[in-house]
């Protein structure tokens, strides 16, 4: 994911290795492999999705509509769209400073603080959650202090929340690192010697340039956030009605033998991912467009 | 452009304090932890229990319930899960309560009749239509060329009774603790998988189609073969196996914090009234009231039963014998 551009550069060289007769691959070569990838392709991906859906379906409209206004799926779908606001938002400001600082400054400790931003990528989340679990639990660190207080972290919203900050952490800011690092410092210096103040370069300089790669990052957030599972499963308590997010509302089901219902909210989290899948196509033709406008203009 | 950020700003902040005042305008409630395959019976209960009570002249009340492995879902409530009356089924799940934090009462077992058990179950054997590998009895189970379906003991109150019924029974025929040991031996080198609770167990023998018998609880075997199954499951009775009762407790600590002490008792003792055990009953599992018994008779075909107290010598002894780690369970495992 080395930023959403260099992907749709990759298009012109097909085109340009596609075109010389010492790099074209003989069509036997050519088929052979893309009937391995497509093939590979609609088994692995395509079928679960289409049999998600078929299976959703299987006792028709009703059940679907039914296990999709039922009191407890609401109330997971409101607690994924929360932990996705509040998540989405924090990851974006944190995403930006740290990009922001990695790119454009030289200080000490540089390495590990990009060591740390990619930490959640390597802790696995269950991992994670029990790390929230000993640190807030009753038995933990802060546990008596909390409980004195009344405040609940875990097996509440607020745990579900950080969990959900936590795995979505480096999305944001390993977009931008590569990008903000490519584009160098040269334009920020040419507007402060123009006269610019801190945020007037932000504004109109480096947010204009890094837009794209910005968009593209939060669109990997939000559709992580919505889809944790094993972090948020290890935090929630699993209290219907209460704690529960939509990949747990989709276990619950399946477990109580409410096979469609199960899938019809499974389905649910499909056309999020499909949503996300055109957004995050958009934004890579709105990215290579821009890239193209600039490389001409240069 | 900052503008407009400003204005979308706004409006989520709007959205998250819509969302967050739905969940804190909720009604008093109470929070029941329980065990994987109780959460048919407690959607039921639960609302049973809220007319009930406001018929009584109390406030409006909802009950949460919040479902998984038994030992899991102590663990949790160990763990600052704020649960107001924890059901399971194994008192072992309780006793950690007393042990580690204080949470419940250590004379629990007084508080509700019948030692706080308010219905029991048994070990059963699931098999396939026509029974077709002529399952009669735990004998067959050992035999090679079987393969069965148990949830995993140490994660599952549900697999340790199989363990348990499984180990008295050979007890009894063999007279021995080496002839018992050598029997469970044998029925656990048939089992395929260890699944860590009741359900997915189920699911094994149900859906992936993996096994020739599933020993299981009754009221889940008996849900499987009347209602989820299709008609494509037995249910065989061995000639012996173990009462499994089904414990429940007030947590105190988290009660009288939240005080929710009377409103939590009450929950529990409505367990016990006739409507509750009425409830129990329309679930398979077997109501302690003699009456509700005697009119559901016919659900529960009469079978020979021991309590871990009666012939294991209690819990305390079960968990160090044979659960512990190194103990009998694992030796037996290893062997395998």
């Amino acid at each position: 994911m080395a930023g959403a551009t260099s992907m749709h550069i990759g298009g012109d060289h097909a085109a340009r290795f596609e075109n010389k007769a010492a790099t074209r691959e003989t069509p036997l070569v050519k088929w052979t492999i893309l009937v391995l990838a497509l093939g590979f392709f609609a088994i692995f991906l395509l079928l679960p999705l289409v049999a998600v859906f078929v299976e959703a379906f299987r006792k028709g409209w009703e059940t679907y509509v039914t296990a999709l206004i039922d009191p407890d799926a609401w109330s997971a779908i409101k607690l994924t769209l929360l932990a996705a606001v509040i998540s989405v938002p924090l990851n974006l400001v944190f995403g930006v400073a740290a990009a922001w600082c990695i790119a454009k400054f030289e200080f000490r400790g540089k390495q590990l603080l990009i060591t740390l931003i990619d930490l959640p990528f390597s802790v696995s989340p269950v991992i994670a959650g029990l790390v929230f679990v000993l640190v807030f639990g009753a038995q933990g660190w802060f546990g008596s202090w909390l409980s004195e207080n009344d405040i609940k972290i875990i097996f509440a919203v607020p745990g579900i929340v950080l969990a959900t900050v936590f795995v979505t952490f480096p999305f944001v800011a390993r977009e931008l690192i590569p990008l903000m690092q490519a584009q160098g410092r040269d334009e920020e210096e040419a507007a402060v010697v123009l006269g610019a103040k801190g945020w007037q370069v932000f504004w109109h300089v480096t947010l204009p340039n890094i837009k794209w790669g910005l968009m593209y990052g939060v669109i990997l957030t939000n559709a992580r956030a919505m889809g944790e599972f094993g972090a948020v499963s290890v935090v929630s308590g699993h209290i219907r009605g209460q704690t529960n997010t939509l990949p747990l509302h989709v276990e619950i089901l399946y477990n109580e033998y409410m096979f469609s219902a199960a899938f019809a909210v499974a389905s649910l989290l499909a056309l999020l991912a499909l949503v996300t899948l055109v957004i995050k196509n958009w934004v890579e033709h709105q990215a290579a467009r821009s890239y193209r406008e600039t490389e001409q203009a240069s | 452009m900052t503008h407009r950020l400003k204005n979308s700003l706004r409006r989520s902040v709007a959205a998250l304090a819509f969302l967050t005042a739905g969940a804190a305008l909720a009604q008093t409630t109470i929070l029941n932890v329980s065990y994987d395959v109780s959460r048919e019976l407690y959607k039921d209960i639960n609302p049973a229990f809220s007319a009930a009570w406001k018929k009584q002249g109390g406030a409006d009340i909802a009950v949460n319930q919040s479902h998984g492995g038994s030992s899991k879902q102590a663990g949790a409530v160990i763990g600052g899960l704020e649960a107001d009356v924890i059901t399971m089924n194994q008192s072992p799940d309780i006793d950690i309560l007393v042990e580690r934090g204080g949470l419940v009462a250590a004379d629990w077992r007084k508080h509700f009749p019948h030692d706080a058990t308010p219905y029991t179950t048994t070990s059963v054997f699931l098999v396939r239509k026509g029974n077709p590998k002529k399952i009669k009895d735990w004998d067959d189970l050992a035999k090679p060329g079987y393969q069965v379906i148990v949830p995993n003991p140490k994660t599952s109150g549900n697999g340790r009774y199989t363990y348990l019924a499984a180990w008295g029974y050979a007890l009894e025929k063999t007279g021995s603790d080496a002839g018992a040991k050598d029997f469970v031996s044998k029925l656990f080198a048939n089992v395929p998988v260890l699944d860590g609770g009741g359900r997915g167990a189920t699911t094994t023998f149900t859906q992936r189609d993996v096994g020739d018998v599933l020993v299981t609880f009754e009221n889940e075997a008996i849900l499987i073969a009347n209602e989820l199954g299709g008609n494509q499951f037995d249910i065989v009775y061995p000639s012996l196996s173990i009462e499994a009762a089904a414990p429940v407790a007030v947590i105190q600590k988290i009660a009288a914090k939240r005080g929710t002490e009377k409103v939590a008792k009450a929950y529990l003792n409505f367990l016990f009234s006739p409507a509750g055990q009425e409830n129990i009953a329309k679930h398979d599992f077997r109501p302690r009231d003699a009456s509700v018994l005697k009119k559901h008779a016919a659900k529960y075909p009469s079978i020979r039963t021991f309590t871990v107290e009666q012939k294991l010598g209690g819990w305390a002894a079960v968990q160090k014998v044979h659960f512990a780690d190194g103990g009998l369970y694992d030796q037996i495992i290893l062997k395998k």
